[in-house]
């Protein structure tokens, strides 16, 4: 089977964000990129799929020439083919994203896919969008958020949990599934896999921009997030004081809590 | 789109409407079941949709059905006590023919036919799995786009919304401008108040007023219930990461797949569970489902004690609800140190041995 896969390529957010001096996007300066974890997973996804049935996996992005790289690191974990949405670096929204995707889906013509997978949810906006409103523009169905995927001939059957309930759906293919990270744990690139990804051919499309309604002003980094723990004290030092604050947490076994007045480790 | 019944409507319901007519049409929230009550994301939403309409429009809470597992249905009376208390002037509960299970394209059928017999000006949702969902099958077919994780939105005019929404699950908040003829809005509820309870200070017109209750069928075609759920009770294997009182954090510090039967432990102890950041699943030293983060399990523990975890955005995402954060790292720059209550600056691997090791001395 042939199988799209979209990825969206975000900053590699370590343990803070910083928001450039125009407050139009983060600052990586300090960071790279990567693509978002749900969509890593979609590729480890779709690989296992054509390693035990055949067929291609297609690695497609929206982005900057830059996004090639992400196209290469999902090449060299077992993507066969490429293909850049080039951008001039503006923020495309879910609206516009999935019509070029749709554009494109036709554009690669060849191969209908019947199974376009993508991540859930992007790491930045979170908008839970695309994969819908591309299936909706292909008159497919779609199932998203799948932690669970198990393909039988032309049907797939799919299970998520919500709120402590699991939801199981199934389909005919062709359609549009949107997973989640832990549905299975992505591999690593080999070295020959990055030596194809680096001579791998990319096939780049330059679609129109166009505006949604939804436009950004501004970002900033919300204000008195930050404060500064009370140190307790260094290493086994320590273990007193952080049983007193255990104590006054409440959290400590009921023993503990009557009889252990003052009593050090 | 058929009303199947239609209860009391008093006499303040023909202003509400003329009024909501004149300032271009009511507000419609749709409301997730949680068991036999309503979802507290979903009446924080609702408070968020009745202060979005403003004291003259109505608004109307939208409950489609869940068949939960053999839930029974919930008192009409009390879920409109409950949605009323949140914001809620009307109250439509959906009851397609052959549908009792969760169905996203359907649910979001249901919400335009009502959009469109109504002339709502916004459809909010709270930010969930189906929320979100729905709202975006919504967005596909009415050819409009939707606002994700709004915190804040006010109409700045006919057809604009000034808007605040989080980026990076809270960590980066974004100010908008929506330009719609109809405002799609999911809410980050986490970010909200509280929701109130029946009987307490409504903030929509006239509190205490009591919601009409209407009963509508949607007419669904055969592609709007392609997609549909069949539910099972998730396998109850004890405590959940979601809804436990303490969780033991474990990081990367842990140093491999070993070193969580000492975290076991120590959640034993404290009657907790364990739960771990995103590089110890990616490695695969546990499970995913033990995730914290923004791509695993989203907790609000009386107490996170977070050892050898560094902080990242990701997990913080995760953690954020938790009342007490407790940090056990040996880099006392680390950006858990900003999030945290109180801090040991050490060895997690010395540390945890030694807290147990007391905490068993002073039981015995």
């Amino acid at each position: 089977m042939d199988i799209l896969v979209c990825v969206k390529r975000v900053p590699m957010v370590g343990g803070k964000v910083l928001v450039t001096a125009d407050g139009q996007d983060l600052d990586t300066r300090m960071s790279g990129f990567t693509v978002s974890p749900h969509e890593e997973c979609a590729i480890e996804e779709a690989v296992q799929i054509t390693e035990r049935e055949g067929g291609t996996v297609t690695v497609l992005t929206l982005g900057p020439p830059e996004a090639a790289d992400q196209l290469r690191d999902m090449l060299a974990v077992g993507a066969h083919r490429g293909v850049l949405l080039e951008t001039d670096g503006r923020e495309w929204g879910p609206v516009a994203t999935a019509a070029a995707i749709v554009a494109a889906v036709g554009e690669l013509g060849h191969t209908p896919f019947p199974l376009i997978l993508a991540g859930n949810e992007s790491a930045d906006t979170g908008g839970y969008q695309v994969g819908i409103r591309v299936a909706h523009a292909l008159g497919r169905p779609c199932l998203t958020g799948v932690k669970r995927l198990e393909l039988a001939g032309d049907t797939i059957r799919a299970a998520r949990e919500y709120r402590g309930v699991h939801e199981l759906f199934e389909v005919a293919l062709p359609a549009v599934v949107t997973v989640r990270e832990g549905i299975n744990l992505p591999r690593y690139p080999s070295l020959p896999g990055r030596l194809r990804a680096k001579r791998a051919e990319i096939t780049v499309l330059r679609p129109q921009w166009q505006a949604d309604g939804l436009r950004k002003q501004g970002l900033r980094v919300p204000v008195g997030s930050a404060r500064r723990a009370q140190v307790l004290g260094h290493g086994t030092a320590a273990v007193p004081a952080l049983i007193d604050v255990l104590g006054d947490l409440g959290v400590l076994p009921p023993a503990v809590r009557s009889g252990g007045d003052g009593a050090a480790a | 789109m058929s009303e199947v019944g239609a209860s009391t409507a008093d006499a303040g319901e023909a202003d509400r409407a003329e009024q909501a007519a004149a300032s271009g049409g009511g507000v419609i929230c749709l409301v997730e079941r949680d068991g036999a009550t309503i979802a507290e994301a979903s009446l924080r939403a609702l408070t968020f949709a009745a202060s979005l309409a403003g004291p003259l429009v109505s608004v109307t809470a939208v409950v489609p059905p869940r068949s939960g597992t053999g839930m029974a249905e919930p008192d009409t009376e009390v879920i409109a006590a409950v949605l009323a208390a949140n914001g809620a002037t009307d109250v439509c509960l959906v009851r397609p023919a052959d549908l009792s299970a969760y169905a996203p394209v359907a649910w979001a059928r249901s919400l335009e036919q009502l959009t469109e017999t109504g002339g709502a000006s916004a459809v909010v949702a709270a930010a969930t799995d189906h929320g979100s969902e729905v709202l975006a099958h919504l967005g596909a077919m009415a050819g409009l786009p939707v606002a994700a994780n709004c915190v804040s939105a006010e109409s700045s005019g006919p057809g604009s919304w000034q808007l605040v929404r989080q980026r990076w699950a809270g960590s980066v908040l974004e100010d908008a401008v929506l330009e719609a003829s109809r405002a799609l809005l999911t809410v980050a509820a986490d970010a909200l108040p509280p929701s109130a309870a029946p009987g307490g200070e409504s903030l929509a017109d006239g509190a205490g007023h009591r919601p009409t209750v209407r009963v509508v069928t949607p007419a669904l075609s055969e592609a709007d219930l392609r997609v549909r759920a069949t539910e099972a009770a998730e396998q109850s294997s004890g405590m959940s990461l979601a809804t436990a009182r303490v969780v033991v954090g474990g990081g990367r510090g842990v140093g491999g797949p070993d070193g969580f039967a000492t975290l076991e432990e120590l959640a034993d102890l404290l009657g907790g569970i364990v739960g771990v950041s995103r590089v110890v699943t990616s490695q695969g030293w546990r499970p995913h489902r033990q995730q914290v983060g923004q791509t695993g399990t989203k907790i609000s523990p009386e107490l996170y004690l977070a050892c050898g975890i560094s902080g990242a955005i990701q997990h913080m995402a995760g953690c954020m609800s938790a009342r007490h954060i407790v940090a056990v790292n040996t880099d006392a720059d680390a950006p858990i140190i900003a999030h945290a209550e109180y801090a040991v600056i050490g060895d997690l691997n010395e540390v945890i041995p030694a807290l147990i090791e007391a905490i068993r001395a002073r039981a015995s």
